[in-house]
């Protein structure tokens, strides 16, 4: 069943496009030999090019081109071997040479896609339109005087990455799920660290309404979306806006909006008729870009595997079902780290710790995967522990537990705590003999038919020998002497 | 020991030999022509003199000299055309909205003459941002060619645009030399109207870098001299491939002056049946023959050539330009340099600052070239013209298939009086017929005095060449020099 918002005249089906502007990972700028960390002093990191002073010109940085192709090849898209960059003229303070040099006729990157992992497990493919290069403006700050805006330009000329998709997207979900897999594609291709707090990666959302089986309707949009949650948030108000305005009779306007997060709704921006003619030029300062087959296929062959990949690869040779291995793959360091826990090992087993009481110890400590509450190695001793029946897996919670405290080898502490499990078939025998013999009614219940029962005593023997019985035998053992 | 203002007189060339032979110093040579500065102030040839700094230069020159550590240019006092960024001079590209701006970097050619030992003197008038042909637009008041009409000396004359107040400078000996950039002819005719050598290398020749921006795709720096020796020296101090201009082109520097070998027998010479135009005048077209007889006598071949398009040349030229003119200038909004009148928001702002720093005929072509870039006339006039000029360029490249290089008129007329032309702007955008086309194709283009009017003034021919090959013009140009024997020298000087 598709995604559907009822009205009061039916059924509205949502049409959704995004533009994601995802920064570089790069030491300088796209045109300049100026740093781009985050959050330096204002107007520090400026070159003579990025304030636009007289007689100034662009040089390509070659690092970022090898950025885009290398995130033109992790969407499966085609690489453009010419591509030219154009201005995009327009007056605004922090845009100091009065355009932005982009690409617009002829961007680096064509068509691609990118796969959706929804939450239940099933997949969709978003056509990727085009990917080209841009320099980011500087930034107005217009709070740090009652009546003059001040302009940082350090972001002025960092390279950015505008990744623009088909409106292939029916439902906030999808939108996000798309945020979501793109960001992970861009930080394994170590393209865009998708810090969506920091800026390193924003959303301008398209959203349009439509009755089942109608064209596109016109459609709005968003800027400036800058956080998932904000993606999914964003669309639905606006999606209903548009539904509410179409059913008083109204006609929704093709402009820009944007996202109050505060107040969780779009307001207008500008209107079409105020809308820019950027009159786009190729910048004649720049020689268009040409790349060479072998050029692509060198930084193809350089390639990670990617989360697709690795998604086919974990539940082939894991067998792990499609909805844990996404989630595994979601991030390279925890694919990784469930790598080298499940080495050797029992997949399944090491799925469920890593995503079980690791990723729960992980949350409640607000540690990371860089920065595990317990390390790959000793999480993997401690699989190996219940493996070779040394611990119960009800004893191994308790010394997970300990090992985040301690952080010692699990090992080491069923050692010192003495937690390593009974199989003595001896010593087994002996507890459940006590415990049958002290409770010789509940036996006579049992054996009457009371089979329930069998719990019971599995929970005195365990009781008797402090959880340490090894439970398979114990089981074995008990179900003898009952019978 | 030569008399001081002699020392004027002397070609590039022979300055630089004769600081080699120690007839005199630099610190003499550079005070001599500052004399000259001084008493042709009325000229208006610098905006910005800077005398003290070319002194300074000038001791240093002499003390490489002594130990015989000359750079090609040591010691040589030029003028700088105010369009190149210069640090710690102020740069004004002769326009309000940068009169004060004085530069923290040094444009790349500035650099490689300094570099070479170059004496700046000052930095020289312009049209505002070399945008125009009589020098009529700057900001800070016209330049005046030290040229005078035989029947009315009287009269002003324009030293023609945009590099006038360098064109002036040279030809009036306040400076053995000067830079100009050229962008549709503003190197070649103030050089034909000054009696000067002018030359536009192949675009990508010399870097861009620091040179305040016109048209990106044309502009072009270059030298202007009062020999074509001087200019393949000085040439040769300009040009390099700049890493920080990304069509500067990677390519050798040839030795220019070793390319004056006086030898042009077999050389094919293409006359453009198209440079004639209606109108064209007697006296022109006489030195044109002149010309080609010349080149003749000194056993080259004339060839009747076509270049077909040349009439479209002019339009594309005022389409193409204005378009990047209008993007390049937009950086000056009042932000963070420059002129900027306060407004009550900041399109107020923008709006008064532009308004006030900018003259009409800059006005003109940034409305010009706003208008050919916008939405539903793009196509009909950028990509239009972006498809004639990659035909005039096919045009020229045909005929290098049969001819060695190109020989036209520089400008259709002597330099004419300030307050002469109409108020049609294109009657003035007429002054580059001529020199338009090369710059489309972005080809090496020379200009050089040939003879003078019948009133007078100095008449240029334009020798065009291959791509890179300004050896080939260069060696063409020192052949008719000599036999075109120009001598003539602005009266008074």
């Amino acid at each position: 069943m598709s995604y559907v918002i009822q009205g009061e005249t039916g059924d509205w089906e949502l049409v959704i496009g995004l533009e994601v502007h995802a920064q570089i990972t790069s030491k300088s700028k796209l045109f300049s030999g100026s740093a781009t960390d985050f959050g330096a002093e204002p107007n520090t990191q400026v070159s003579l090019v990025d304030a636009a002073m007289p007689g100034m010109l662009p040089v390509i940085n070659e690092h970022c081109i090898e950025q885009a192709v290398r995130t033109g090849l992790g969407l499966k898209a085609k690489i453009n071997l010419t591509s030219v960059f154009a201005r995009k003229n327009y007056f605004y303070a922090d845009l100091p040479q009065g355009y932005q040099i982009s690409q617009y006729e002829y961007p680096v990157v064509g068509e691609g896609e990118v796969i959706l992992d929804m939450p239940d497990g099933s997949t969709r493919t978003v056509g990727i339109e085009r990917l080209h290069m841009e320099q980011d403006a500087g930034k107005s700050l217009h709070d740090q005087h009652p009546s003059k805006s001040f302009i940082d330009l350090n972001r002025s000329g960092v390279a950015l990455m505008e990744i623009v998709s088909k409106p292939d997207m029916r439902s906030p979900e999808e939108a996000a799920a798309y945020v979501t897999k793109l960001r992970s594609i861009l930080r394994y291709l170590g393209t865009c660290d998708g810090n969506m707090a920091e800026g390193s990666m924003r959303c301008d959302v398209n959203v349009s309404v439509r009755k089942a089986g109608e064209p596109y309707r016109t459609r709005a949009e968003i800027k400036n979306v800058n956080s998932i949650r904000f993606v999914s948030q964003a669309i639905d108000y606006e999606a209903r806006r548009q539904i509410d305005v179409y059913e008083e009779g109204g006609e929704v306007v093709q402009e820009t909006r944007l996202f109050d997060a505060a107040k969780g709704e779009t307001r207008s921006m500008r209107s079409k008729e105020h809308a820019h003619d950027y009159r786009y030029f190729p910048d004649p300062d720049l020689l268009p870009l040409n790349l060479t087959q072998d050029y692509v296929e060198a930084i193809k062959a350089g390639l990670p595997e990617l989360p697709d990949e690795k998604k086919a690869r974990f539940i082939g040779d894991y067998q792990l079902s499609p909805y844990d291995a996404g989630l595994l793959v979601a991030e390279q360091a925890t694919a990784d780290f469930f790598e080298t826990v499940a080495k050797g090992r029992d997949p399944k087993l090491a799925c469920n710790w890593v995503m079980g009481d690791f990723a729960a110890a992980m949350n409640r400590l607000g540690r990371t995967i860089e920065d595990p509450p317990v390390s790959a190695a000793n999480l993997g001793g401690l699989i190996d522990l219940i493996a070779d029946n040394t611990i119960s897996g009800r004893i191994a919670k308790e010394v997970f537990e300990l090992m985040v405290e301690t952080g010692k080898a699990p090992a080491d502490i069923v050692a010192e705590k003495g937690l390593k499990q009974v199989t003595d078939t001896g010593a087994i025998e002996s507890s459940i003999d006590a415990v049958l013999a002290a409770n010789a009614d509940k036996v006579a219940e049992y054996r009457g038919g009371k089979d329930k029962l069998f719990g019971f005593f599995v929970g005195q023997v365990m009781k008797a020998t402090a959880g340490k019985a090894n439970p398979a035998m114990l089981n074995d053992i008990l179900k003898k002497k009952l019978s | 020991m030569t008399a001081m203002s002699d020392l004027t007189k002397l070609t590039l060339a022979a300055a630089r030999d004769g600081l080699k032979a120690k007839s005199f110093s630099a610190v003499e040579l550079t005070r001599a022509h500052i004399d000259a500065m001084d008493r042709n102030r009325a000229l208006n040839a610098f905006v910005t003199e800077t005398p003290d700094l070319a002194l300074e230069r000038a001791a240093l020159s002499d003390a490489k000299l002594g130990k015989g550590e000359a750079g090609a240019m040591e010691g040589l006092p030029i003028g700088m055309k105010d369009l190149f960024c210069t640090e710690g001079v102020r740069t004004t590209a002769c326009s309000r909205i940068l009169e004060n701006f004085v530069p923290p970097y040094e444009s790349t050619v500035s650099a490689n003459l300094k570099k070479a030992g170059a004496v700046v003197l000052g930095k020289t008038a312009l049209d505002e941002f070399a945008m125009g042909s009589s020098n009529m637009t700057s900001a800070f008041g016209p330049v005046i060619n030290p040229w005078k009409r035989k029947s009315d000396p009287s009269a002003r004359l324009v030293p023609g645009g945009s590099s006038g107040g360098s064109a002036t400078a040279v030809a009036a000996r306040m400076a053995l030399a000067a830079t100009g950039t050229d962008t549709g002819g503003s190197i070649r005719q103030p050089a034909a109207f000054c009696g000067l050598v002018g030359i536009k290398p192949t675009y990508g020749r010399c870097s861009r870098w620091g040179v305040v921006a016109f048209a990106s795709s044309l502009d072009q720096a270059g030298p202007m001299t009062r020999t074509v020796r001087d200019a393949a020296i000085m040439l040769g101090s300009m040009v390099g491939h700049d890493p920080k201009d990304s069509t500067s082109a990677p390519v050798a520097v040839p030795d220019f002056e070793a390319a004056l070998s006086g030898d042009i027998r077999g050389l094919k010479v293409g006359i453009p049946k198209e440079y004639r135009p209606d109108g064209l005048s007697d006296e022109i077209s006489k030195l044109w023959e002149a010309g080609v007889d010349m080149l003749k006598a000194a056993g080259a071949t004339p060839v009747e050539i076509s270049l077909p398009h040349t009439k479209y040349a002019l339009p594309t030229y005022y389409i193409v330009a204005p378009a990047e003119c209008s993007s390049n200038l937009a950086r000056y909004d009042g932000v963070r340099y420059g002129l900027r009148v306060e407004g009550s928001t900041l399109d107020e702002m923008y709006a008064k600052t532009r308004a006030a720093g900018f003259g009409e005929e800059v006005r003109r072509r940034i409305l010009i070239g706003t208008y050919v870039l916008s939405a539903g006339y793009y196509d009909a006039y950028y990509i239009k013209a972006q498809k004639v000029r990659r035909l005039i360029a096919d045009d020229f490249a045909k005929a290098f298939e049969t001819v060695d290089v190109i020989l036209t008129p520089t400008a259709p007329s002597a330099a004419f009086g300030l307050g002469e032309t109409d108020d049609n702007p294109v009657t003035m955008w007429l002054n580059d017929v001529f020199t338009i086309p090369t710059s489309l194709a972005g080809l090496p283009g020379l200009s050089l005095p040939a003879g003078l009017s019948a009133d007078g003034l100095p008449l240029g021919l334009q020798l065009i060449g291959r791509p890179f090959d300004e050896e080939t013009v260069l060696r063409v140009a020192d052949v008719m020099e000599r036999s075109a024997g120009f001598s003539a020298m602005p009266a008074g000087v």
